[in-house]
Protein backbone atom coordinates (compact mmCIF):
# COMPACT_ATOMS: atom_id res chain seq x y z
CA UNK A 1 0.00 0.00 0.00
CA UNK A 2 3.02 2.13 0.52
CA UNK A 3 3.92 1.80 -3.13
CA UNK A 4 0.60 2.59 -3.80
CA UNK A 5 0.23 5.95 -2.02
CA UNK A 6 3.94 7.06 -3.40
CA UNK A 7 2.89 6.22 -6.59
CA UNK A 8 -0.13 7.90 -6.51
CA UNK A 9 0.94 11.03 -4.30
CA UNK A 10 4.37 11.89 -6.12
CA UNK A 11 3.24 12.68 -9.62
CA UNK A 12 3.57 15.78 -11.89
CA UNK A 13 0.27 16.81 -13.96
CA UNK A 14 0.63 16.43 -17.10
CA UNK A 15 0.32 19.36 -19.89
CA UNK A 16 -3.63 19.23 -21.10
CA UNK A 17 -3.50 17.32 -24.51
CA UNK A 18 -4.44 18.31 -27.88
CA UNK A 19 -7.12 17.09 -30.12
CA UNK A 20 -4.51 15.60 -32.40
CA UNK A 21 -2.74 14.18 -29.60
CA UNK A 22 -5.59 12.48 -28.28
CA UNK A 23 -6.99 11.32 -32.30
CA UNK A 24 -3.93 10.06 -32.66
CA UNK A 25 -3.69 7.72 -29.25
CA UNK A 26 -7.12 6.61 -30.44
CA UNK A 27 -6.43 5.28 -33.61
CA UNK A 28 -2.71 3.59 -31.87
CA UNK A 29 -5.64 2.21 -29.90
CA UNK A 30 -7.60 1.13 -33.01
CA UNK A 31 -4.61 -0.37 -34.79
CA UNK A 32 -3.45 -2.79 -32.04
CA UNK A 33 -6.62 -4.10 -32.33
CA UNK A 34 -5.89 -5.93 -35.78
CA UNK A 35 -2.98 -7.28 -33.81
CA UNK A 36 -5.02 -8.81 -31.41
CA UNK A 37 -7.92 -9.82 -33.73
CA UNK A 38 -6.38 -10.35 -36.89
CA UNK A 39 -9.85 -11.96 -38.44
CA UNK A 40 -10.89 -8.31 -38.75
CA UNK A 41 -8.32 -7.99 -41.49
CA UNK A 42 -10.27 -11.36 -43.65
CA UNK A 43 -12.95 -9.35 -44.85
CA UNK A 44 -11.01 -6.86 -46.47
CA UNK A 45 -8.64 -9.48 -48.38
CA UNK A 46 -11.00 -12.49 -48.68
CA UNK A 47 -13.90 -9.86 -49.59
CA UNK A 48 -12.44 -8.41 -53.13
CA UNK A 49 -10.60 -11.68 -53.71
CA UNK A 50 -13.23 -13.68 -54.48
CA UNK A 51 -15.49 -10.64 -56.12
CA UNK A 52 -12.22 -10.26 -58.58
CA UNK A 53 -12.23 -14.24 -59.10
CA UNK A 54 -16.12 -14.60 -59.01
CA UNK A 55 -16.87 -11.95 -61.74
CA UNK A 56 -13.59 -12.08 -63.90
CA UNK A 57 -13.70 -15.81 -64.69
CA UNK A 58 -17.56 -16.75 -64.73
CA UNK A 59 -18.86 -13.19 -66.80
CA UNK A 60 -15.20 -11.37 -67.82
CA UNK A 61 -15.69 -13.35 -71.06
CA UNK A 62 -18.96 -13.11 -71.61
CA UNK A 63 -19.10 -9.52 -70.66
CA UNK A 64 -15.81 -8.09 -72.56
CA UNK A 65 -15.03 -10.49 -75.00
CA UNK A 66 -11.70 -12.13 -73.52
CA UNK A 67 -11.01 -12.12 -68.91
CA UNK A 68 -7.77 -10.47 -69.45
CA UNK A 69 -9.75 -7.26 -70.92
CA UNK A 70 -12.85 -7.37 -68.54
CA UNK A 71 -9.62 -7.30 -66.06
CA UNK A 72 -8.44 -3.94 -67.21
CA UNK A 73 -12.18 -2.63 -66.43
CA UNK A 74 -12.72 -4.76 -63.54
CA UNK A 75 -9.91 -3.88 -60.99
CA UNK A 76 -10.37 -0.26 -60.55
CA UNK A 77 -14.08 -1.21 -59.72
CA UNK A 78 -13.61 -3.90 -57.42
CA UNK A 79 -11.05 -1.29 -55.68
CA UNK A 80 -13.70 1.10 -55.17
CA UNK A 81 -16.50 -1.85 -54.19
CA UNK A 82 -13.91 -3.19 -51.65
CA UNK A 83 -13.09 0.21 -49.64
CA UNK A 84 -16.92 1.13 -49.69
CA UNK A 85 -17.91 -2.20 -47.85
CA UNK A 86 -14.87 -1.72 -45.01
CA UNK A 87 -16.72 1.53 -44.54
CA UNK A 88 -19.12 -0.32 -42.38
CA UNK A 89 -16.88 -1.93 -39.88
CA UNK A 90 -16.40 1.80 -38.81
CA UNK A 91 -20.31 1.77 -37.78
CA UNK A 92 -19.90 -2.02 -36.31
CA UNK A 93 -16.80 -1.10 -33.95
CA UNK A 94 -18.41 2.25 -32.61
CA UNK A 95 -21.26 0.49 -31.67
CA UNK A 96 -19.19 -2.61 -30.19
CA UNK A 97 -17.35 -0.20 -27.94
CA UNK A 98 -20.54 1.72 -27.09
CA UNK A 99 -22.55 -1.52 -25.74
CA UNK A 100 -18.63 -2.29 -23.63
CA UNK A 101 -19.08 0.63 -21.65
CA UNK A 102 -15.55 1.64 -22.94
CA UNK A 103 -16.82 4.78 -24.23
CA UNK A 104 -18.23 5.99 -21.00
CA UNK A 105 -15.01 6.38 -19.51
CA UNK A 106 -13.86 8.29 -22.96
CA UNK A 107 -16.56 10.09 -22.42
CA UNK A 108 -15.69 11.27 -18.96
CA UNK A 109 -12.19 12.43 -19.71
CA UNK A 110 -11.18 15.58 -20.60
CA UNK A 111 -10.11 15.76 -24.17
CA UNK A 112 -11.60 17.12 -27.45
CA UNK A 113 -14.89 15.17 -27.69
CA UNK A 114 -14.84 13.79 -31.23
CA UNK A 115 -11.47 12.51 -30.64
CA UNK A 116 -12.50 8.83 -30.47
CA UNK A 117 -14.49 9.29 -33.13
CA UNK A 118 -11.94 10.81 -35.52
CA UNK A 119 -9.24 8.70 -33.91
CA UNK A 120 -11.46 5.18 -35.22
CA UNK A 121 -11.88 6.82 -38.70
CA UNK A 122 -7.85 7.57 -38.87
CA UNK A 123 -7.35 3.60 -38.35
CA UNK A 124 -10.03 2.69 -40.54
CA UNK A 125 -7.91 4.50 -43.32
CA UNK A 126 -5.26 2.71 -42.63
CA UNK A 127 -7.59 -0.50 -43.69
CA UNK A 128 -9.21 1.10 -46.81
CA UNK A 129 -5.37 1.52 -47.68
CA UNK A 130 -4.01 -1.65 -47.01
CA UNK A 131 -7.52 -3.04 -48.65
CA UNK A 132 -6.65 -1.06 -51.97
CA UNK A 133 -3.08 -2.72 -51.79
CA UNK A 134 -4.58 -5.79 -51.73
CA UNK A 135 -6.74 -5.36 -54.80
CA UNK A 136 -3.81 -3.94 -56.63
CA UNK A 137 -1.99 -6.68 -55.82
CA UNK A 138 -4.20 -9.56 -56.80
CA UNK A 139 -5.38 -7.56 -60.36
CA UNK A 140 -1.16 -6.92 -61.34
CA UNK A 141 -0.86 -10.65 -60.41
CA UNK A 142 -4.47 -11.73 -63.07
CA UNK A 143 -3.22 -9.97 -66.04
CA UNK A 144 -4.16 -6.23 -64.91
CA UNK A 145 -2.00 -3.72 -66.50
CA UNK A 146 -2.55 0.34 -65.91
CA UNK A 147 -1.70 2.20 -68.89
CA UNK A 148 -1.28 5.31 -66.41
CA UNK A 149 1.21 6.27 -64.13
CA UNK A 150 2.22 5.32 -60.48
CA UNK A 151 0.74 8.65 -60.18
CA UNK A 152 -1.53 8.15 -61.43
CA UNK A 153 -2.79 4.87 -59.77
CA UNK A 154 -1.63 6.61 -56.30
CA UNK A 155 -4.17 9.66 -57.02
CA UNK A 156 -7.15 6.84 -58.02
CA UNK A 157 -6.44 5.39 -54.20
CA UNK A 158 -6.16 8.70 -52.30
CA UNK A 159 -9.40 9.62 -54.21
CA UNK A 160 -10.85 6.11 -53.39
CA UNK A 161 -9.76 7.26 -49.46
CA UNK A 162 -11.10 10.09 -49.74
CA UNK A 163 -14.51 9.07 -50.13
CA UNK A 164 -14.47 6.56 -48.34
CA UNK A 165 -13.20 8.44 -44.92
CA UNK A 166 -16.37 10.71 -45.84
CA UNK A 167 -18.73 8.14 -46.41
CA UNK A 168 -17.97 6.41 -43.23
CA UNK A 169 -19.81 8.88 -40.82
CA UNK A 170 -22.94 7.41 -42.46
CA UNK A 171 -22.20 4.80 -40.47
CA UNK A 172 -21.14 6.22 -37.73
CA UNK A 173 -24.80 7.63 -37.38
CA UNK A 174 -25.81 3.93 -37.57
CA UNK A 175 -23.52 2.52 -35.45
CA UNK A 176 -25.07 4.72 -32.74
CA UNK A 177 -29.07 4.55 -33.45
CA UNK A 178 -29.04 0.46 -33.85
CA UNK A 179 -28.93 -1.60 -30.69
CA UNK A 180 -26.69 -4.27 -31.61
CA UNK A 181 -23.59 -4.80 -34.27
CA UNK A 182 -25.23 -7.42 -35.60
CA UNK A 183 -28.07 -4.58 -36.88
CA UNK A 184 -25.53 -2.19 -37.89
CA UNK A 185 -24.26 -5.15 -40.41
CA UNK A 186 -27.41 -6.08 -41.18
CA UNK A 187 -28.69 -2.42 -41.94
CA UNK A 188 -25.59 -1.09 -43.88
CA UNK A 189 -24.90 -4.22 -45.99
CA UNK A 190 -28.71 -3.65 -47.05
CA UNK A 191 -27.83 -0.07 -48.00
CA UNK A 192 -24.63 -1.10 -49.64
CA UNK A 193 -25.32 -3.79 -51.96
CA UNK A 194 -27.78 -1.83 -54.29
CA UNK A 195 -25.53 1.33 -54.11
CA UNK A 196 -22.68 -0.78 -55.48
CA UNK A 197 -24.59 -3.26 -57.86
CA UNK A 198 -26.57 -0.29 -59.05
CA UNK A 199 -23.50 1.55 -60.49
CA UNK A 200 -20.60 0.76 -63.18
CA UNK A 201 -18.43 -0.94 -61.10
CA UNK A 202 -18.96 -4.32 -62.88
CA UNK A 203 -20.81 -3.51 -66.31
CA UNK A 204 -21.18 -0.43 -68.34
CA UNK A 205 -24.60 0.64 -67.90
CA UNK A 206 -25.12 1.53 -71.75
CA UNK A 207 -27.11 -1.49 -71.64
CA UNK A 208 -29.49 -0.53 -68.85
CA UNK A 209 -33.11 0.37 -69.37
CA UNK A 210 -33.04 4.61 -69.18
CA UNK A 211 -34.52 4.98 -65.80
CA UNK A 212 -31.82 3.07 -64.24
CA UNK A 213 -29.12 4.31 -66.67
CA UNK A 214 -29.51 7.47 -64.82
CA UNK A 215 -29.75 6.29 -61.81
CA UNK A 216 -26.46 4.77 -62.28
CA UNK A 217 -24.94 7.57 -63.63
CA UNK A 218 -25.69 9.92 -60.57
CA UNK A 219 -24.59 7.14 -58.27
CA UNK A 220 -21.25 8.79 -56.45
CA UNK A 221 -19.99 5.34 -56.54
CA UNK A 222 -20.16 5.14 -60.67
CA UNK A 223 -18.47 8.73 -60.67
CA UNK A 224 -16.02 7.52 -58.68
CA UNK A 225 -15.39 4.50 -60.41
CA UNK A 226 -15.37 6.51 -63.75
CA UNK A 227 -12.46 8.85 -62.21
CA UNK A 228 -10.25 5.79 -60.41
CA UNK A 229 -10.34 4.13 -64.11
CA UNK A 230 -9.31 6.88 -65.96
CA UNK A 231 -6.32 7.81 -62.95
CA UNK A 232 -5.12 4.51 -63.56
CA UNK A 233 -5.68 4.53 -67.24
CA UNK A 234 -3.70 7.71 -67.48
CA UNK A 235 -6.10 10.51 -68.25
CA UNK A 236 -7.83 12.85 -65.98
CA UNK A 237 -11.72 12.99 -65.25
CA UNK A 238 -11.92 16.10 -64.33
CA UNK A 239 -15.76 16.52 -63.49
CA UNK A 240 -15.95 13.30 -62.32
CA UNK A 241 -13.36 14.02 -59.70
CA UNK A 242 -14.94 17.12 -59.22
CA UNK A 243 -18.15 15.54 -58.44
CA UNK A 244 -16.66 13.23 -55.84
CA UNK A 245 -15.13 15.37 -53.99
CA UNK A 246 -18.23 17.36 -53.41
CA UNK A 247 -19.98 14.18 -52.77
CA UNK A 248 -17.78 13.38 -49.86
CA UNK A 249 -17.90 17.36 -48.26
CA UNK A 250 -21.65 16.56 -48.93
CA UNK A 251 -21.48 13.78 -46.51
CA UNK A 252 -19.12 14.67 -44.01
CA UNK A 253 -21.32 18.21 -43.77
CA UNK A 254 -24.19 16.02 -43.35
CA UNK A 255 -23.55 13.07 -41.40
CA UNK A 256 -20.62 14.28 -39.15
CA UNK A 257 -22.66 16.52 -37.10
CA UNK A 258 -25.50 14.22 -36.67
CA UNK A 259 -22.64 11.79 -35.50
CA UNK A 260 -21.44 14.35 -32.96
CA UNK A 261 -25.31 15.35 -31.60
CA UNK A 262 -25.79 11.46 -31.54
CA UNK A 263 -22.70 10.72 -29.36
CA UNK A 264 -22.86 13.74 -27.19
CA UNK A 265 -26.28 12.70 -26.01
CA UNK A 266 -25.99 9.28 -26.13
CA UNK A 267 -26.60 7.09 -22.81
CA UNK B 1 -20.87 31.22 5.01
CA UNK B 2 -20.46 30.19 1.39
CA UNK B 3 -22.21 27.98 -0.67
CA UNK B 4 -19.87 25.42 -1.22
CA UNK B 5 -18.76 25.06 2.04
CA UNK B 6 -20.47 22.58 4.67
CA UNK B 7 -21.66 23.38 8.21
CA UNK B 8 -18.41 22.90 9.65
CA UNK B 9 -16.89 25.01 6.75
CA UNK B 10 -15.19 22.16 4.80
CA UNK B 11 -14.79 23.03 0.99
CA UNK B 12 -17.48 20.50 -0.40
CA UNK B 13 -16.53 18.13 -3.80
CA UNK B 14 -20.13 18.04 -4.82
CA UNK B 15 -23.22 19.99 -4.07
CA UNK B 16 -26.04 19.09 -5.58
CA UNK B 17 -29.76 20.41 -5.29
CA UNK B 18 -33.07 18.23 -7.00
CA UNK B 19 -31.04 16.61 -9.29
CA UNK B 20 -34.18 14.90 -11.37
CA UNK B 21 -33.18 12.49 -14.61
CA UNK B 22 -36.28 10.69 -17.05
CA UNK B 23 -35.84 8.29 -18.89
CA UNK B 24 -39.08 8.35 -20.65
CA UNK B 25 -41.99 8.46 -17.81
CA UNK B 26 -39.65 6.72 -15.92
CA UNK B 27 -38.31 9.10 -13.26
CA UNK B 28 -34.56 7.25 -12.60
CA UNK B 29 -33.72 10.37 -10.65
CA UNK B 30 -36.32 12.00 -8.38
CA UNK B 31 -34.95 15.11 -6.37
CA UNK B 32 -31.59 13.90 -5.27
CA UNK B 33 -29.69 16.43 -2.53
CA UNK B 34 -26.25 16.75 -1.65
CA UNK B 35 -23.35 17.66 0.07
CA UNK B 36 -20.28 15.87 -0.23
CA UNK B 37 -17.41 17.47 1.68
CA UNK B 38 -13.69 16.91 0.49
CA UNK B 39 -11.22 14.39 1.34
CA UNK B 40 -14.34 11.59 2.55
CA UNK B 41 -15.68 8.57 1.50
CA UNK B 42 -19.53 8.52 0.59
CA UNK B 43 -21.37 6.19 0.21
CA UNK B 44 -24.55 5.52 -2.30
CA UNK B 45 -26.67 2.20 -0.86
CA UNK B 46 -29.42 1.22 -2.78
CA UNK B 47 -30.59 -2.15 -4.50
CA UNK B 48 -30.32 -2.56 -8.68
CA UNK B 49 -32.36 -0.42 -10.75
CA UNK B 50 -32.33 2.50 -7.04
CA UNK B 51 -31.11 5.27 -9.60
CA UNK B 52 -26.98 5.53 -7.87
CA UNK B 53 -25.82 4.87 -11.28
CA UNK B 54 -27.80 7.35 -13.35
CA UNK B 55 -27.43 9.94 -10.29
CA UNK B 56 -23.27 9.28 -10.79
CA UNK B 57 -23.19 9.31 -14.44
CA UNK B 58 -24.82 12.91 -13.96
CA UNK B 59 -21.91 14.10 -11.99
CA UNK B 60 -19.13 12.84 -13.72
CA UNK B 61 -20.87 14.79 -16.77
CA UNK B 62 -22.16 11.19 -18.88
CA UNK B 63 -25.62 12.47 -18.60
CA UNK B 64 -27.75 16.05 -18.59
CA UNK B 65 -30.11 16.08 -15.62
CA UNK B 66 -33.58 17.59 -16.50
CA UNK B 67 -33.92 19.40 -13.10
CA UNK B 68 -31.83 20.96 -10.80
CA UNK B 69 -28.24 21.73 -10.45
CA UNK B 70 -24.85 20.81 -9.19
CA UNK B 71 -21.51 21.91 -8.03
CA UNK B 72 -18.76 19.51 -8.39
CA UNK B 73 -15.60 20.22 -7.32
CA UNK B 74 -16.44 24.05 -7.03
CA UNK B 75 -17.25 23.68 -10.83
CA UNK B 76 -20.88 24.30 -12.59
CA UNK B 77 -22.03 20.43 -14.15
CA UNK B 78 -23.65 21.80 -16.90
CA UNK B 79 -21.50 25.70 -17.69
CA UNK B 80 -17.94 24.00 -16.59
CA UNK B 81 -18.50 20.62 -17.79
CA UNK B 82 -14.97 21.08 -19.10
CA UNK B 83 -13.40 21.63 -15.79
CA UNK B 84 -15.40 19.23 -13.64
CA UNK B 85 -13.72 16.37 -15.96
CA UNK B 86 -10.72 17.23 -15.42
CA UNK B 87 -11.41 17.22 -12.05
CA UNK B 88 -13.32 13.92 -11.32
CA UNK B 89 -12.50 10.08 -12.96
CA UNK B 90 -15.23 7.34 -13.42
CA UNK B 91 -15.06 3.35 -13.23
CA UNK B 92 -18.72 2.24 -14.21
CA UNK B 93 -20.16 -0.57 -13.00
CA UNK B 94 -18.87 -2.62 -15.73
CA UNK B 95 -15.24 -2.49 -16.28
CA UNK B 96 -14.56 0.65 -18.51
CA UNK B 97 -11.53 -0.60 -20.06
CA UNK B 98 -10.30 -2.63 -23.35
CA UNK B 99 -10.78 -6.35 -23.26
CA UNK B 100 -9.09 -6.64 -26.22
CA UNK B 101 -5.86 -4.90 -25.13
CA UNK B 102 -3.54 -6.04 -22.81
CA UNK B 103 -3.21 -4.55 -19.39
CA UNK B 104 -0.24 -2.36 -19.81
CA UNK B 105 -1.78 -0.80 -23.07
CA UNK B 106 -5.00 0.11 -21.95
CA UNK B 107 -3.30 2.61 -18.93
CA UNK B 108 -1.02 3.74 -21.86
CA UNK B 109 -4.05 4.77 -23.71
CA UNK B 110 -5.30 6.31 -20.67
CA UNK B 111 -1.88 8.46 -20.23
CA UNK B 112 -1.84 9.33 -23.39
CA UNK B 113 -5.25 10.96 -22.95
CA UNK B 114 -4.57 12.49 -19.96
CA UNK B 115 -1.73 14.40 -22.11
CA UNK B 116 1.70 12.38 -21.34
CA UNK B 117 3.52 12.36 -24.14
CA UNK B 118 4.85 9.29 -25.98
CA UNK B 119 7.55 7.69 -23.54
CA UNK B 120 6.26 9.04 -20.49
CA UNK B 121 3.32 7.79 -20.97
CA UNK B 122 4.91 3.91 -20.80
CA UNK B 123 6.47 5.20 -17.49
CA UNK B 124 3.26 6.34 -16.40
CA UNK B 125 1.50 3.45 -16.74
CA UNK B 126 4.28 0.84 -15.76
CA UNK B 127 4.71 2.81 -12.70
CA UNK B 128 0.85 2.52 -11.92
CA UNK B 129 0.69 -1.31 -12.97
CA UNK B 130 3.03 -1.70 -10.65
CA UNK B 131 1.49 -0.23 -7.70
CA UNK B 132 -1.41 -1.56 -8.52
CA UNK B 133 0.13 -5.39 -8.37
CA UNK B 134 -0.59 -5.86 -12.25
CA UNK B 135 3.06 -5.98 -13.32
CA UNK B 136 2.83 -9.74 -13.95
CA UNK B 137 -0.36 -9.37 -16.19
CA UNK B 138 0.75 -6.57 -17.96
CA UNK B 139 0.82 -8.35 -21.34
CA UNK B 140 -2.07 -9.95 -20.64
CA UNK B 141 -4.92 -9.50 -22.55
CA UNK B 142 -7.71 -7.90 -20.49
CA UNK B 143 -10.37 -10.15 -21.53
CA UNK B 144 -7.96 -13.35 -19.65
CA UNK B 145 -8.14 -11.31 -16.86
CA UNK B 146 -10.30 -12.51 -13.74
CA UNK B 147 -13.39 -9.87 -12.27
CA UNK B 148 -11.08 -8.63 -9.39
CA UNK B 149 -7.84 -7.83 -11.47
CA UNK B 150 -10.26 -6.08 -14.09
CA UNK B 151 -11.43 -3.60 -11.18
CA UNK B 152 -7.83 -2.98 -10.43
CA UNK B 153 -6.90 -1.93 -13.93
CA UNK B 154 -10.23 0.19 -14.08
CA UNK B 155 -8.94 2.04 -11.06
CA UNK B 156 -5.61 2.21 -11.60
CA UNK B 157 -6.34 3.97 -14.61
CA UNK B 158 -8.65 6.41 -13.60
CA UNK B 159 -5.33 7.12 -11.10
CA UNK B 160 -2.96 7.66 -14.14
CA UNK B 161 -3.83 11.41 -13.06
CA UNK B 162 -4.84 11.44 -9.60
CA UNK B 163 -8.34 12.68 -9.78
CA UNK B 164 -9.60 15.11 -6.67
CA UNK B 165 -13.12 12.75 -6.86
CA UNK B 166 -13.37 9.54 -8.02
CA UNK B 167 -16.69 7.80 -8.73
CA UNK B 168 -16.61 4.24 -8.31
CA UNK B 169 -19.79 2.36 -9.02
CA UNK B 170 -20.35 -0.98 -7.10
CA UNK B 171 -16.75 -1.83 -7.06
CA UNK B 172 -17.05 -5.05 -5.47
CA UNK B 173 -20.43 -6.38 -7.00
CA UNK B 174 -19.33 -9.98 -8.01
CA UNK B 175 -16.05 -10.31 -6.93
CA UNK B 176 -15.12 -12.97 -4.57
CA UNK B 177 -14.02 -11.77 -0.59
CA UNK B 178 -9.96 -11.58 -1.40
CA UNK B 179 -10.41 -9.36 -4.15
CA UNK B 180 -12.93 -7.53 -2.29
CA UNK B 181 -10.79 -6.82 0.50
CA UNK B 182 -7.88 -5.56 -2.01
CA UNK B 183 -10.04 -3.60 -3.37
CA UNK B 184 -10.57 -1.99 0.09
CA UNK B 185 -7.69 -1.30 0.59
CA UNK B 186 -7.05 0.45 -2.24
CA UNK B 187 -10.29 2.82 -1.58
CA UNK B 188 -8.47 3.55 1.61
CA UNK B 189 -4.85 4.01 0.01
CA UNK B 190 -6.13 6.44 -2.59
CA UNK B 191 -8.19 8.03 0.49
CA UNK B 192 -5.36 9.23 2.39
CA UNK B 193 -3.95 10.62 -0.57
CA UNK B 194 -6.74 13.33 -0.36
CA UNK B 195 -8.93 11.59 -3.18
CA UNK B 196 -12.76 12.11 -2.04
CA UNK B 197 -14.76 9.11 -2.82
CA UNK B 198 -18.47 8.57 -4.03
CA UNK B 199 -18.84 4.87 -3.48
CA UNK B 200 -22.11 2.94 -4.77
CA UNK B 201 -22.88 -0.43 -3.40
CA UNK B 202 -25.86 -2.99 -2.85
CA UNK B 203 -23.55 -4.29 0.48
CA UNK B 204 -24.25 -2.29 4.07
CA UNK B 205 -21.03 -3.92 4.89
CA UNK B 206 -18.89 -2.57 2.51
CA UNK B 207 -20.81 1.09 3.07
CA UNK B 208 -20.13 0.01 6.37
CA UNK B 209 -16.06 -0.70 6.11
CA UNK B 210 -15.40 2.21 4.23
CA UNK B 211 -17.89 5.51 4.15
CA UNK B 212 -17.93 8.28 6.42
CA UNK B 213 -21.45 8.54 5.75
CA UNK B 214 -24.43 7.09 3.84
CA UNK B 215 -27.36 7.97 1.66
CA UNK B 216 -29.37 4.86 1.16
CA UNK B 217 -31.36 5.34 -2.12
CA UNK B 218 -34.43 3.96 -3.81
CA UNK B 219 -36.98 5.07 -6.56
CA UNK B 220 -34.27 7.69 -6.96
CA UNK B 221 -34.71 9.32 -3.84
CA UNK B 222 -32.44 9.51 -0.63
CA UNK B 223 -34.74 7.82 1.52
CA UNK B 224 -32.17 8.06 4.72
CA UNK B 225 -28.84 9.60 5.51
CA UNK B 226 -26.20 9.50 7.44
CA UNK B 227 -23.18 7.46 9.04
CA UNK B 228 -23.67 3.74 9.41
CA UNK B 229 -24.02 4.09 13.25
CA UNK B 230 -27.12 6.33 12.76
CA UNK B 231 -28.49 4.32 9.85
CA UNK B 232 -27.82 0.66 11.49
CA UNK B 233 -29.52 2.34 14.89
CA UNK B 234 -32.69 3.15 12.69
CA UNK B 235 -33.20 -0.30 11.94
CA UNK B 236 -32.48 -1.79 15.41
CA UNK B 237 -30.10 -4.77 17.01
CA UNK B 238 -30.39 -6.86 13.80
CA UNK B 239 -32.26 -9.62 12.90
CA UNK B 240 -33.85 -13.19 14.28
CA UNK B 241 -33.73 -16.09 11.64
CA UNK B 242 -35.51 -18.64 12.72
CA UNK B 243 -35.57 -22.14 10.83
CA UNK B 244 -38.29 -24.82 12.23
CA UNK B 245 -38.29 -28.44 12.31
CA UNK B 246 -42.36 -28.71 11.14
CA UNK B 247 -43.70 -26.25 8.62
CA UNK B 248 -47.04 -26.77 9.85
CA UNK B 249 -46.25 -25.18 12.81
CA UNK B 250 -45.29 -22.02 11.14
CA UNK B 251 -48.37 -19.70 11.53
CA UNK B 252 -48.68 -20.48 15.12
CA UNK B 253 -45.02 -19.50 15.38
CA UNK B 254 -45.38 -16.06 13.28
CA UNK B 255 -47.86 -15.46 15.93
CA UNK B 256 -46.14 -16.08 19.04
CA UNK B 257 -43.11 -14.30 17.52
CA UNK B 258 -44.61 -11.25 17.05
CA UNK B 259 -46.40 -11.17 20.24
CA UNK B 260 -43.30 -11.61 22.30
CA UNK B 261 -41.21 -9.40 19.93
CA UNK B 262 -43.76 -7.07 19.35
CA UNK B 263 -42.77 -6.50 16.19
CA UNK B 264 -43.76 -7.61 12.71
CA UNK B 265 -42.43 -11.26 11.60
CA UNK B 266 -41.23 -11.72 7.96
CA UNK B 267 -42.35 -15.68 6.35
CA UNK B 268 -39.69 -16.39 3.57
CA UNK B 269 -40.01 -18.49 0.86
CA UNK B 270 -38.39 -21.43 2.65
CA UNK B 271 -42.22 -22.68 4.34
CA UNK B 272 -39.75 -23.57 7.40
CA UNK B 273 -38.08 -19.97 7.65
CA UNK B 274 -39.03 -16.68 9.80
CA UNK B 275 -37.48 -13.29 10.91
CA UNK B 276 -37.88 -10.81 12.62
CA UNK B 277 -36.57 -7.26 13.40
CA UNK B 278 -34.98 -7.07 16.85
CA UNK B 279 -35.26 -3.60 19.35
CA UNK B 280 -33.09 -5.14 21.65
CA UNK B 281 -30.80 -8.01 21.55
CA UNK B 282 -32.25 -9.98 24.90
CA UNK B 283 -35.80 -10.01 23.39
CA UNK B 284 -34.72 -13.19 20.86
CA UNK B 285 -34.25 -15.53 23.88
CA UNK B 286 -37.40 -14.57 25.44
CA UNK B 287 -39.37 -15.05 21.79
CA UNK B 288 -37.35 -18.86 21.46
CA UNK B 289 -38.68 -20.09 25.16
CA UNK B 290 -41.90 -19.12 23.93
CA UNK B 291 -41.67 -21.23 21.31
CA UNK B 292 -40.41 -23.87 23.08
CA UNK B 293 -42.97 -23.13 25.99
CA UNK B 294 -45.59 -24.10 23.01
CA UNK B 295 -43.68 -27.39 21.88
CA UNK B 296 -42.77 -25.64 18.26
CA UNK B 297 -39.24 -27.47 17.68
CA UNK B 298 -36.67 -24.81 16.07
CA UNK B 299 -34.03 -26.84 14.03
CA UNK B 300 -31.75 -23.64 13.99
CA UNK B 301 -31.57 -19.92 14.82
CA UNK B 302 -29.59 -16.97 14.32
CA UNK B 303 -28.64 -13.44 15.51
CA UNK B 304 -27.50 -11.46 12.00
CA UNK B 305 -26.64 -8.06 11.66
CA UNK B 306 -28.73 -6.05 10.07
CA UNK B 307 -28.37 -6.53 5.87
CA UNK B 308 -29.41 -3.96 3.39
CA UNK B 309 -32.49 -5.34 2.84
CA UNK B 310 -33.31 -5.22 6.75
CA UNK B 311 -32.24 -1.69 6.31
CA UNK B 312 -34.95 -1.20 3.50
CA UNK B 313 -37.72 -3.12 5.26
CA UNK B 314 -37.21 -0.92 8.00
CA UNK B 315 -36.86 2.40 5.90
CA UNK B 316 -39.85 1.52 3.09
CA UNK B 317 -41.69 -1.57 4.69
CA UNK B 318 -41.00 -3.15 1.66
CA UNK B 319 -37.77 -5.81 1.23
CA UNK B 320 -35.26 -4.67 -1.23
CA UNK B 321 -34.99 -7.85 -3.24
CA UNK B 322 -38.51 -7.56 -4.29
CA UNK B 323 -37.00 -4.43 -6.70
CA UNK B 324 -33.80 -7.03 -7.67
CA UNK B 325 -36.51 -9.36 -8.85
CA UNK B 326 -38.50 -6.73 -10.83
CA UNK B 327 -35.37 -5.54 -12.48
CA UNK B 328 -35.05 -9.21 -13.41
CA UNK B 329 -38.27 -9.98 -14.77
CA UNK B 330 -38.01 -6.59 -17.06
CA UNK B 331 -34.72 -7.61 -18.52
Amino acid sequence: MTKMRAALVEQERPPCPNGIATSLAFAWRALLKIKYIPEQLLDVTFFPVMFTLMFTYLFGGALAGSTSQYLQFLIPGILVQTVVFTTVYTGVSLNDDISKGTFDRFRSLPIWSPSPLVGALIADTVRYMIASIIVIILGLILGFRPTGSILGIIAGIVLVLIFAFSLSWIFTVIGLILQTSKAVMGISMTLLFPVTFASNIFVDPATMPGWLRTAVNINPVSLLTTAVRALMGGHTAFTEIVWVLIASAVLMLIFSPITMYLYRNKH
Amino acid sequence: MNNDMDTNNQPLAIKATGLVKCFGKHRAVNGIDLAIPQGTVYGFLGPNGAGKTTTMKILATLLKPDEGQAKVMGHDLIKEADAVRSRVSLTGQFASVDEDLNGIENLILIARLMGYPSRSAKKRASEILEAFGLQDAAKRQVKKYSGGMRRRLDIAASMIVRPDLLFLDEPTTGLDPRSRNQIWDIVRALVSTGTTVLLSTQYLDEADQLADRIAVIDHGKIIAEGTSGELKASVGSGVLHVRLLDPSTRDRAQQLLSEALSAPVHLSSDPVALSAQLTRTKAASEALAALDANQIEVSQFSLGQPSLDEVFLTLTGKRADSEKQKEGAKS
